[in-house]
């Protein structure tokens, strides 16, 4: 394939920089001591540090899976920082005391604090490596009953709906790095839609992860009520480092009867260079249970960063006439590696799933899809429908689809549509001749290959995840 | 006519595809105004000659020079000779999946504006300046929302790129067997689009096997290409006479014509 395609890819990613603040690092390496030391920094309950000690012994019986498509060296967990916060100059009771260099430093990312030049109707929760920095428009959504904080602050203050979900979908023993994940977890993101609530704007987080040798290890707990309904989103950035840094989140979504989550991300974490020195590893699992009967998940993905993804947003199906959508978009460039997909599992009678994936590939990277769509013997009339299209741009990238379908109940129906295409020389020629630059035209191409999924983004996300292929795909024809 | 009606000029043009030579010392004149259709068997080099004026990557230029309005036509990329006023109509239009047709049309109307210094049109204004234009080869709109050439019959691909010829308004057309797939009556409908696209101002080239196209837009000028060279050239009863003779005549003229030289 031509020197053309090659250079398309090859935009600096623009926010590699690091702010220079001070922060409280706890030192490398993970132990029983560590953990303690965490959740006494966090001043937690006798009960959460207990949740994080049976994470942490089981973990120890874990070994990390080998299974997905992705090749990295043995990661040294001891190597790691398990806990870095900015140093709060004192306790802040309004966004005016936030440290100048935070707001700075994300009014560079996008990402104004201040609520009066926030983001029309999104209320945002940033956290700044380990640490929950500040929540907007909290009172607002408080007059509705609506609860949305940083994780820290919903174990010291909503103790019951904390105890009563955490790890009631995603269990401390589910997976090497959800173990990890419960153990060490810092922060994150909480959020409680009360009964019959349509929260009125869009609830978002942002994460930076900003020290060197640091580990971010967050948490998401989001619980609607019956009835209730939300949309949240979450962005994620990271500086250029050449030390490769391991992100293991964990995110739940609880929607009780006739409720409805749909949560949507970008995910822009650093990718490495062109040579994959460096980047992150985004190793998250998150999964959303349908528990009401007509209640309804959606997750969207946009996913651009990340030297390794492995990533599979998944919804069980346990509530009749329950509805899980996953839609993806999952771009590779360079040496990036990603496997991702999604788990629909089907419990309840009449459940209905949707899978729509795209995977981009350019560069020398490896893009999967890896998907299972499982329906249990009570599911009566369960229905799924997955669509996989894959695009390579380039001839040294390369792109795999590994679907898993087990069905136990014969009123089932799956149904199962892949694809791979490539952006071909002749395609350019075409709309060159009609006076159309290479980029403008792999451009038009992607959209038009990821349509489907941008039109599920909330509207500003869907303009910021148009932007960002094309930045990541800048250099790469032309 | 003076110079300045010169829209083309082709002076021993020769190219090569894969390391083998197709074209071999093509000259030719074409002055606005004019259509010239240029013939001959397969293999003879008429597409190669097309996809060299468009600046296909494939092609390379091995010698000789080709002037477009007076500058090195071989010098600018392929979006450049677009913008302009070169146009190729494909013979096998490219399927563009995902991308809408009315979208393609509209950011290559729009590109070719901007780069006129001109007005773009946004969606609503482009979407009536559009549904007059494909009028003029009878497309159904709802082509418009269907993705660029998929799923197209070939006729309808063809009727497809008279539309992008119509909304692009090149100065010099090149048409590379439009005519090829079509039935009678689609050949009617194309061959009618094109005629209303001719002006004063522009000039077609039609590459054609085939003399049946002629008969609905007569040319001024009939060529004879054959081992990338061009070997005949005449009115457009020349063209009638091929339909009778075939090809090999005109070879064997050409040569016993050199020999003599």
């Amino acid at each position: 394939m031509s020197a053309m395609l090659e250079t398309l890819v090859n935009q600096p990613y623009k926010h590699g920089f690091v702010t220079p603040i001070e922060e409280d690092v706890i030192p490398k390496g993970l132990s029983e001591g560590v953990i303690r030391v965490i959740s006494k920094k966090k001043n937690e309950p006798e009960w959460m540090l207990e949740f994080r000690l049976n994470a942490y012994r089981h973990w120890l019986t874990m070994h990390e899976p080998c299974w997905a498509n992705v090749r990295y060296p043995k990661i040294d967990f001891q190597e790691i920082i398990y806990y870095a916060a900015p140093k709060p100059k004192k306790k802040l009771s309004s966004m005016d005391e936030v440290d100048p260099e935070l707001l700075r430093t994300f009014e560079k990312l996008g990402v104004p604090l201040h609520e009066q030049k926030a983001l029309a109707g999104v209320a945002v929760d940033i956290v700044f490596d380990s640490v929950s920095v500040t929540t907007t428009y909290k009172k607002k959504l408080a007059e509705l009953g609506i609860v949305f904080c940083s994780f820290s602050e919903a174990v010291q203050e909503h103790p019951e709906l904390v105890k009563k979900y955490l790890g009631s979908v995603v269990p401390p023993t589910d997976n090497f790095f959800a173990s990890l994940n419960s153990a060490v977890f810092t922060d994150g993101s909480f959020c409680y839609i009360p009964k019959g609530t349509k929260c009125p704007m869009d609830l978002s987080t942002y994460f930076r992860i900003n020290t060197q040798d640091s580990g971010q290890f967050e948490r998401t707990l989001i619980i609607a009520e019956e009835g209730a309904s939300v949309s949240y989103l979450e962005g994620c950035t990271a500086p250029k480092f050449d030390t490769n840094q391991l992100h293991a989140a964990v995110v739940e979504l609880i929607a009780l009867d006739n409720a409805e989550i749909k949560y949507s991300t970008v995910q822009n974490w650093y990718a490495g260079d062109e040579n994959g020195v460096g980047g992150i590893y985004n190793f998250v699992t998150k999964r959303g249970l349908c528990k009401g009967v007509n209640s309804k998940i959606s997750w969207t993905q946009v996913e651009t960063g990340s030297a390794i993804t492995w990533k599979y947003p998944s919804c069980v199906l346990l509530g009749d006439n329950s509805i899980g959508e996953f839609y993806s978009v999952a771009l590779t460039n360079h040496m990036q590696q990603a496997d991702t997909g999604t788990k629909m599992t089907h419990i309840g009678k009449n459940t209905r799933s949707r899978i729509i994936s795209k995977g981009i590939s350019a560069g020398r990277a490896n893009n999967s899809y890896r998907g299972q769509v499982k329906i249990g013997p009570r599911a009566q009339n369960a229905r799924n429908y997955s669509q996989c299209d894959s695009m390579l741009l380039g001839s040294s990238c390369s792109a795999n689809t590994f679907p898993y379908i087990d069905v136990q109940n014969n009123t089932g129906k799956v149904e199962h549509e892949a694809s791979t295409s490539k952006i071909g020389e002749d395609q350019l020629f075409y709309f060159a001749q009609r006076g159309i630059g290479a980029e403008a035209a792999v451009s038009m191409i992607i959209n038009g290959f990821c349509k489907d999924v941008f039109n599920q983004l909330p509207m500003e996300f869907a303009v910021e995840a148009t932007k960002l292929l094309g930045l990541k795909l800048e250099g790469s024809v032309g | 006519m003076n110079n300045k009606n010169i829209l083309l000029e082709v002076r021993n043009l020769s190219a090569e595809v894969a390391g083998i030579e197709i074209l071999k010392g093509i000259n030719l004149v074409v002055k606005v105004g004019e259509v010239h259709a240029l013939m001959g068997p397969n293999g003879s080099g008429k597409s190669t000659f097309a996809k060299v004026l468009a600046g296909h990557i494939d092609y390379t230029v091995t010698g000789g020079e080709v002037l477009y309005q007076g500058k090195n036509l071989l010098e600018m990329a392929p979006e450049e000779r677009s913008r302009a006023g070169v146009f190729l109509a494909f013979q096998y239009p490219i399927e563009i999946p995902g991308v809408s047709n009315s979208a393609f049309l509209r950011l290559a109307y729009n590109t070719l504006q901007a780069a006129r210094g001109r007005e773009e049109l946004d969606p609503l204004e482009f979407d009536d300046f559009i549904r007059e234009k494909i009028k003029l080869v009878e497309m159904d709109p709802s082509f418009l929302d269907r993705s660029v050439n998929q799923g197209f019959s070939g006729g309808e691909k063809k009727r497809n790129e008279i539309v992008q010829m119509a909304v692009l308004e090149p100065k010099l057309a090149v048409l590379d067997e439009t005519d090829s797939g079509l039935d009678i009556d689609a050949l009617k409908v194309v061959a009618n689009g094109v005629n209303h696209l001719i002006r004063p101002d522009n000039a077609i080239i039609l590459v054609t096997h085939y003399q049946r196209l002629l008969n609905y837009i007569v040319p001024d000028y009939v060529h004879v290409i054959e081992g990338g060279q061009i070997v005949k050239t005449g009115g457009k009863e020349l063209a009638l006479e091929l339909e009778k003779r075939g090809y090999d005549w005109v070879r064997a003229e050409f040569d016993a014509a050199r020999a003599a030289a």
